[in-house]
């Protein structure tokens, strides 16, 4: 490995402790800016090249030939491509995502509106996939090679390969149509509907603010299945990298150690191994949570879950091209944040990652 | 290893400890790896799989009914018989032909993927690596751009703009894939670019680009290939995922994803209209993962046991 000889030339030096972390701040907040640039360039482009055209858009085809060339002028759709692109960015500095020409509303209100649905569905699912995942993958590492670790493999396989909008129909059809064990689609039963005042738009906390048990109780009935669902992708995932992080780990000498100084198999996996391992697991629910919310789209169009990715596919089947373009950059912008601060904090916490490149 | 009594014939010239060529060395190696390979069954179930799917997508028109695809109205929405294995959909079409011809549209969409991400991820890649510098930090800086995107959504809006079908699907799904193979390719290229033989090949007087296709690209296939074959299932997935949503393949294309979809409205009475499909979708990323992570093992030993 070529770290060897680069540790050797540059013995660690503890003083530049806090220069690092300047520094790799520094680093964190010119990479965000830099995708941010590569995010909108990216929106934008789209929003120029679709077949819509954007001030008929607005007009609607009956305008006079006048008003179409003032909202032209307005929109600046007569200044170089450059212009247009910074006037854009200078838009969404402001919150400005547009209106929708669906729901009338600002794209930015709009959004406020539908994202704590898909964020409570996420939380869910991550939750879930940490507290099965991350058991099974240590199980899975300490019966290595036997039945335990190849079920635990084949299960993540499965995760990995299973189409979550079939699964979901299925599960549907199975645990609510047929056995009629859990909810059918939606957050809430359909007169439950607009009693609880939305403050924080989490249908969990804004019930149990205002005393209204039986509707936190329905909303977290409908969020088993559809959080479920979700979940066995981030559950495959954490639970495989689990395993070969504590693979990594109980084959070090410190293990041995432990294990001859006589400490029973439980202090040697959950004392020593685990907490090294810790670090790593965070890093990987981080990227986990952040692909959940953008891959609850599909689930949301399965369980009819109010959420971002169903503002967005709904917008893309009324040509509402502010709202998908709006939502895709704000989900794009939670992915990105989430991921480089992932990837931030594992590289803070352990300087060997640099020099790792891959 | 020599304990062994010499084998004779082809597998003495496989295994022999002397290579006489380096056609024979190379030859020895494959055949190795695939000793390696072929004594894991999670791997050959996999490849097996694999095999299977691009045999039925060939095979498909003496394999199908020879009436086609064309929609029987009389038979609409028919269980799984003797006549129809797997049913018939609300056109009365037959699911099994269904299924058969989608196989073909399901391989075309992930090797186009395939043909249109491994050479620019390679050609970006190697590039990046191979030259260094702030040609080097410029390339890598629009990779993570990329990397660091969601690809759902992406795809999701990039179909929006281009328009529906599987063509637009793929340069979507292409466009939010290729940078993982830069990458890897980056990280192969910072490897052997300071190695004798590379300086040997500069010292002749061979051209850059040369360098990099003729040396430094091939050291990166197979961990190219391993991503690739693991990739395979998520491509499958994302396409599946857009055609469900109704923007990749249109009707009547069978993919497998929209048939999923139009299923969905039969799916409490007719269940096998929506459940073939997606069994179909299962069992083939099934395979790609089985398949990758046994190449994983024999390819990228570095990696094996992840």
């Amino acid at each position: 490995m070529s770290t060897a000889s680069s540790t050797l030339d540059t013995p660690p030096d503890r003083l530049s402790g806090a220069f690092r972390l300047l520094r790799k701040t520094i680093e964190l907040i010119a990479s965000l800016a830099l995708t941010f640039l590569g995010l909108t360039a990216i929106t934008f482009t789209i929003g120029r090249v679709m077949p819509v055209d954007p001030v008929l858009a607005i007009v609607g085809d009956r305008a006079s030939q006048e008003v179409y060339d003032r909202v032209f002028l307005e929109m600046g759709l007569d200044k170089p491509i450059w212009e247009q692109y910074l006037l854009y960015l200078q838009q969404l500095m402001h919150g400005d995502l547009g209106t929708s020409i669906m729901t009338s509303n600002t794209v930015t209100d709009d959004i406020v509106h539908f994202f704590p649905a898909t964020l409570e569905l996420a939380t869910f699912a991550i939750i879930a996939g940490v507290l099965i995942g991350v058991p099974l993958g240590v199980l899975a590492a300490v019966k290595q090679g036997r039945w335990p670790d190849h079920l635990v493999r084949v299960f993540s396989l499965f995760g990995y390969s299973v189409p979550v909008f079939w699964l979901g129909m299925m599960a549907l059809v199975v645990f609510y149509a047929k056995l009629d064990w859990l909810p059918g689609p939606g957050r809430i039963d359909v007169y439950f509907d607009d009693i609880v005042t939305p403050v924080t738009g989490l249908l969990l906390i804004d019930s149990a603010r205002e005393g209204e048990w039986e509707i936190f109780y329905n909303a977290l009935y409908h969020l088993v299945l559809p959080a479920s669902i979700l979940a066995i992708y981030s559950l495959a995932y954490i639970a495989r990298m689990t395993r070969s992080f504590m693979l990594d780990q109980l084959n070090q000498e410190y293990i041995l150690t432990a294990r001859v100084k006589g400490l029973s198999e439980r202090r040697v996996i959950w004392g020593h191994a685990f907490p090294n391992v810790m670090v790593q697991l965070i890093t990987i629910i981080g990227l986990t949570y952040a692909s959940l919310l953008e891959g609850s789209v599909l689930t949301e169009t399965i369980f009819a879950w109010p959420g971002i990715g169903m503002y967005i596919t709904s917008s893309l089947f009324n040509s509402d091209m502010n709202a998908v373009l709006g939502g895709t950059l704000v989900v794009g912008l939670c992915f990105v944040g989430i991921n480089l601060f992932s990837d931030f904090l594992y590289r803070l916490v352990d300087p060997r990652a640099d020099s790792h490149d891959s | 290893m020599t304990a062994k009594a010499p084998a004779t014939g082809i597998r003495g010239w496989l295994l022999s400890d002397s290579p006489q060529s380096a056609r024979q060395a190379r030859a020895q190696r494959w055949y190795l790896s695939w000793l390696d390979f072929r004594a894991n069954p999670i791997a050959m179930t996999g490849l097996f799989i694999i095999l299977a799917l691009f045999a039925v997508a060939f095979l498909a028109p003496w394999i199908t009914h020879s009436t086609g695809l064309k929609p029987v109205l009389s038979d609409r929405l028919q269980p799984p018989s003797a006549a129809h294995w797997f049913g018939t959909d609300e056109l009365g079409r037959d699911l099994y032909d269904r299924i058969i011809w989608g196989s073909r549209i399901t391989l075309y969409i992930v090797m186009l993927v395939g043909v249109i991400v491994v050479p620019i991820g390679l050609l970006i890649g190697t590039t990046a690596g191979y030259i260094g510098g702030w040609v080097d930090t410029v390339l890598m800086r629009i990779t993570d751009i990329f990397l660091a995107f969601p690809r759902l959504i992406l795809a999701l809006a990039l179909v929006a703009a281009l328009g529906p079908g599987i063509e637009n699907a793929v340069i979507a799904i292409a466009m939010t894939t290729w940078s993982p193979y830069a990458r890897i390719a980056r990280a192969e290229a910072l490897t052997v670019r300071n190695s004798e033989f590379i300086l040997a090949a500069q010292v002749q007087g061979v051209s850059t680009p040369g360098i990099l296709y003729r040396h430094v690209m091939p050291m990166c296939m197979s961990s190219v290939i391993v991503r690739l074959t693991l990739d395979m299932a998520g491509i499958i997935l994302t396409a599946a995922g857009l055609g469900f949503l109704g923007l990749g393949a249109q009707p009547p294309t069978p993919e497998w994803g929209a048939m999923i979809s139009s299923g969905r409205q039969y799916v409490l009475d007719q269940w096998w209209v929506a459940t073939v499909p997606g069994l179909a979708i299962l069992v083939v990323s099934l395979g790609f993962n089985l398949l990758g992570d046994g190449l994983r093992d024999v390819l990228d030993p570095k990696r094996s046991g992840k």
